[in-house]
C-alpha cells in the first residue's frame, strides 16, 4: 500500500530492536510515520547509566533507523512529567513500604498520555509502539479490546491494563502479532542497526535492576533502620529502611533462624518488616483499588477471570466481584505466595485483557494493626 | 502543493556563500598541499593560508596577522581562550568569571574548570537578557585571572557592552575574552574598538563553512594550547590545517563585511515585520530581550500557554525551519538556560522559540510565516 494512505503516527522509538521494527511495519502497511525518541531522564540529574533507554547512544540508533527508513525524527522531551509521575512515585512507594511498577504507571501517564497528546499536537492520528500487544476493536460491543501479544514469552499486556478505551483508540501496536525471534529477522533483512541488540531491562531507569542502590542514591532518607519482627511482635533483628525490601522477600533479611522467613508484610506505621513462614507468606485474596476495565464499561458482578498478580507470572484462576468500599476483590482459586501492595492485579477472560488495579492489601491482613514491635507478645496475628 | 522551505534559523548555521565555495575548491582539487611542507605545492597552500590569516585579521581589527588562530570552530575557540588562559594563569590565580547566558562552549568550559581548582562565577543578565557592567565588576576577586563575556546572545541576539567590560578587565589587568561567533560578520567588530584579550569566531554563522573557525589573541597573551603536536598556529594549535576551510572562511568573511550594511538592514526590516506582526496577530505573544541592543536577525518569542517543542515540528511540518537555541545532547529541547537565568519559570522558557533571519529571506517568506503561525498557536492552545 502506498505510504500514509492509512493515517498519520507517531511512532515511540526508544534505540530498541522492537520500536525499529514497529515503525518498518507501519510504514508498510501504509501508514505516515513519524519517529520519536523520548528524553525521559532530566538533565539536571546525574546520569545513572550511559548505555540504557534515553542515552545518548540509544537516541542515535533511533536516529539512524528512523533516517534509513526515511522518516521525520524528532527527539522530545517528557522528563519533566517522567520525573514527576514515574521516578517520584516509584520513590514514594517504596518509601511507604510498597512495590511499585513503574512501567504502568510510565505506560498511562507517559507513553500514551503526555506523549499521545503530542502527537495530536503534531496532527497524528495515531501513537504507536513495539509493545508485544494486541488491541482490536470489538464491533458487538464498540469496544476496544486489549489482548496477549503472539508471543506469550514478550506478552506485555500486562503493563497496559491502565489504558483507557480514547487512549486504545489511538495505539497501534505493530508487534502484536509476531514473535520475537520474527521481529529480529525483519530487523535483520531490513539491515536495522538494531537488530542484534539486547532485550532492555525491566526498569529503564534502575540500572541492573538493583533499586536499592537507585533508592539509596535518589531518596538518602529510606535508610532508615528499624526492626524487624515476627508474627507475634518479638524483635528479631533490624532492617536497613523498609524501603528496601518487597513482601515475599527471604533473601537479605540478615537473621539466623532455624526455618526460612519471609517478608510477610511491610508495616509502615512502626516502620518495621513482619516477617514469618512461608504458609504465612500465602493469600487467598486480594482488594485492588483504584481499577480499570477494558473490556467492560465496569463490573457489575462475580466474574470468573484467570490473573496476574505481578508481570511475568503464570496467570491464577480467580472471581472477581466489586469490594462494598470500592475497588475490586480478587478470590483465587489456589492461595497465591507474596500479594504485594503496590503491584498490579490484572485480569483476562482468556487472551482479552478485562481490566486490572493497583493491590491495595492481602485480604488476611484486613483490619489488623501490627502491634509496636516488642510490645507484648501475645496472640499470633495471623492464624488461619 | 510541496513549497520552498523557510529557513528562519541563522542564527544556528547559514547557507554557504557560492563564492566562499568557489575560493575553496582549489584545495579540494589539485591544491592539496600541505602547508608545513618545504616544496612549492606546500609553498602555495601556506601562501593560501597566510592570505586568510590576513583577511580574517583585517576584518577583525587585529594589528597582526600572528593574532589569529585558527581552530575548527567556535567551540573549539572558546576552549582554548578559557582553559587555555586559565592554564597558563593558574599560578596567578584561580578565579573566572563570566555571565550565565553564554554558549555552552564557553559554559562547559568553565565547568570542566571548575573540576580542576578553578572558581568560576556565573554573572546573572537582568530581565532583558543583558549583562550589567556593574554585576560583572561585583563579581571580580583579587584572584580573577579572566573575564569571559559574549558579544551577543545565540538566544536572544542581545548585544552585551563588551567595551565596558573590557575596560573594567584593562583597568584590573584581567584577561577579557568575547565569544564574538554571533556577531562577527553581522555588525561591525573590531577587537580594537572592543579592547579585548580575545575573541572567537565560526565560519558557518557568516555563511563560511562548517568545522572552521579562528581565535584572536592578542599579542603578548600567553595561553597553553589544547592540541599537541606539531607547531602549526605558532605553536598553539597543532594539526595540519584545513586549508580550503579556511580559505572558505575568510572569502566568506571578506563578502559578509562588504555587504554587511547593507544585508542587515534589510534583514532588520524583515525581522521587525516578523515580530511585529506576530506580536499583533497572536494574543500572548511576548519579546525575549532587548528591544533595541540587538542584532538584526534575531527574534525570541514566547507564545504563552503553547509548548515551543510543539509549535517548532508543526512549523516543520508546514516546512518553516526555526529552533529555540537551546538543544541538549541528545537535540530534545531543554528549558533555555538563558531565560531561566533572565528569572523566568520554567513554564514560560519552554513556550518561547527562536527565529534568526538572513540573507536570503524575502518579505514573502515572512508573510507566509504571518499567516501560519497565528492560527497554530490558537489550535495548540485549544488542545
Amino acid at each position: 500500500m502506498a505510504r500514509g494512505t492509512k493515517g498519520r503516527v507517531m511512532v515511540a522509538m526508544s534505540g530498541g530492536v522492537d520500536s525499529s521494527v514497529a515503525a518498518a511495519l507501519l510504514l508498510e502497511e501504509g501508514y505516515a510515520c513519524i519517529g520519536v525518541t523520548m528524553q525521559l531522564w532530566p538533565e539536571d540529574l546525574p546520569r545513572e547509566h550511559e548505555s540504557g533507554c534515553c542515552s545518548i547512544s540509544a537516541v542515535e540508533d533511533a536516529r539512524r533507523v528512523a533516517n534509513k527508513l526515511g522518516i521525520p525524527y524528532y527527539v522530545l522531551n517528557f522528563a519533566d512529567i517522567f520525573v514527576e509521575e514515574v521516578i517520584d512515585r516509584f520513590a514514594d512507594e517504596y518509601l511507604r513500604g510498597r512495590t511499585p511498577n513503574p512501567c504502568i504507571v510510565c505506560n498511562e501517564k507517559v507513553k500514551f498520555g503526555a506523549f499521545l497528546e503530542k502527537a495530536l499536537e503534531l496532527e497524528c492520528d495515531y501513537v504507536a509502539t513495539g509493545h508485544y500487544a494486541i488491541v482490536e476493536r470489538d464491533e458487538a460491543s464498540g469496544r476496544y479490546l486489549l489482548k496477549r501479544g503472539r508471543d506469550r514469552q514478550k506478552d506485555q499486556s500486562y503493563t497496559l491494563y491502565g489504558l483507557t478505551q480514547e487512549q486504545l483508540s489511538r495505539t497501534l501496536f505493530p508487534l502484536g502479532p509476531y514473535l520475537k525471534e520474527e521481529t529480529r529477522r525483519i530487523a535483520r533483512e531490513l539491515g536495522l542497526i538494531t537488530a542484534a541488540k539486547p532485550d532492555s531491562q525491566e526498569i529503564c531507569f534502575v540500572p541492573e535492576g538493583d533499586y536499592r542502590a537507585f533508592m539509596e542514591r535518589y531518596r538518602p532518607e529510606s535508610k532508615r533502620p528499624g526492626p524487624i519482627v515476627d508474627l507475634q511482635g518479638n524483635v528479631l533483628g533490624q532492617h536497613q529502611g523498609i524501603a528496601f525490601y518487597t513482601v515475599g522477600q527471604r533473601k537479605g533479611l540478615g537473621i539466623p533462624h532455624p526455618t526460612p522467613l519471609y517478608v510477610v508484610a511491610i508495616d509502615e506505621v512502626n516502620n518495621a518488616l513482619v516477617v514469618g513462614p512461608r504458609e504465612a507468606v500465602e493469600g487467598w485474596s486480594l482488594l485492588a483499588d483504584p481499577v480499570n476495565f477494558i473490556a467492560v464499561p465496569q463490573l457489575d458482578g462475580a466474574r470468573r477471570v484467570t490473573c496476574k498478580i505481578r508481570y511475568r507470572v503464570q496467570d491464577a484462576p480467580a472471581t472477581i466481584e466489586p469490594a462494598p468500599e470500592g475497588g475490586v476483590i480478587t478470590r483465587f482459586d489456589e492461595p497465591q505466595a507474596a500479594i504485594t501492595p503496590g503491584q498490579s492485579v490484572v485480569w483476562y477472560d482468556g487472551d482479552v485483557v478485562v481490566g486490572g488495579g493497583i493491590i491495595q492489601k492481602d485480604l488476611k491482613l484486613d483490619g489488623i494493626s501490627f502491634p509496636a514491635p516488642g510490645a507484648a507478645a501475645g496472640q499470633p496475628l495471623l492464624s488461619r | 502543493m510541496e513549497t520552498a522551505r523557510i529557513y528562519l534559523d541563522h542564527a544556528a548555521t547559514t547557507p554557504l556563500d557560492p563564492d566562499a565555495l568557489q575560493a575553496m575548491l582549489p584545495f579540494l582539487h589539485g591544491g592539496f598541499g600541505n602547508p608545513s611542507s618545504i616544496y612549492q605545492r606546500g609553498r602555495e597552500a601556506r601562501r593560501a593560508l597566510d592570505e586568510a590569516r590576513d583577511t580574517v585579521a583585517a576584518a577583525i581589527g587585529a594589528r597582526s596577522p600572528r593574532e589569529i588562530i585558527f581552530t575548527s570552530g567556535g567551540a573549539e575557540a572558546d576552549n582554548l581562550a578559557l582553559k587555555g588562559a586559565a592554564w597558563a594563569l593558574r599560578d596567578r590565580g584561580r578565579h573566572i568569571v563570566t555571565s550565565a547566558i553564554e554558549h555552552h562552549a564557553v559554559l562547559r568550559a568553565a565547568r570542566f574548570l571548575e573540576k580542576h581548582g578553578f572558581e568560576v562565577t556565573y554573572v546573572p543578565p537582568d530581565e532583558e537578557g543583558i549583562v550589567q557592567v556593574d554585576a560583572v565588576a561585583g563579581a571580580l576577586r583579587d584572584d580573577t585571572i579572566l573575564i569571559s563575556v559574549m558579544h551577543a546572545n545565540n538566544e536572544l541576539g542581545t548585544v552585551q557592552p563588551v567595551r565596558e567590560i573590557a575596560a573594567l578587565a584593562r583597568e584590573r589587568e584581567i584577561l577579557f575574552h568575547t565569544d564574538a561567533v554571533q556577531t562577527v560578520g553581522q555588525i561591525p567588530v573590531s577587537v580594537e574598538e572592543i579592547g579585548c584579550d580575545m575573541l572567537s569566531l565560526s565560519a558557518h554563522k557568516f555563511y563560511g563553512p562548517k568545522g572552521v573557525g579562528a581565535l584572536y589573541v592578542r599579542r603578548g597573551v600567553h595561553l597553553e594550547p589544547l592540541i599537541h603536536g606539531g607547531g602549526q598556529e605558532q605553536e598553539r594549535r597543532a594539526g595540519t590545517e584545513n586549508v580550503a576551510g579556511i580559505v572558505g572562511m575568510a572569502r566568506a568573511l571578506e563578502n559578509s563585511c562588504r555587504t554587511m550594511q547593507a544585508r542587515a538592514a534589510r534583514v532588520k526590516e524583515l525581522r521587525d515585520r516578523l515580530e511585529k506582526g506576530l506580536l499583533e496577530r497572536v494574543p500572548g505573544a511576548r519579546r525575549n530581550g532587548h528591544p533595541h541592543l540587538r542584532l538584526p536577525g534575531h527574534l525570541n518569542i514566547a507564545f504563552e500557554g503553547v509548548d515551543g517543542e510543539s509549535l517548532l515540528l508543526n512549523l516543520d511540518m508546514r516546512g518553516i525551519e526555526a529552533s529555540t537555541g537551546s538543544a541538549c545532547a541528545s537535540g530534545s529541547i531543554e528549558p533555555s538556560h538563558v531565560l531561566l537565568a533572565m528569572g523566568q519559570s520554567r513554564e514560560e522558557a519552554l513556550s518561547a522559540i527562536r527565529f534568526s533571519l538572513g540573507a536570503s529571506n524575502t518579505l514573502d517568506e515572512v508573510d507566509r510565516v504571518l499567516d501560519v503561525v497565528p492560527p497554530l498557536v490558537e489550535r495548540l492552545r485549544r488542545r
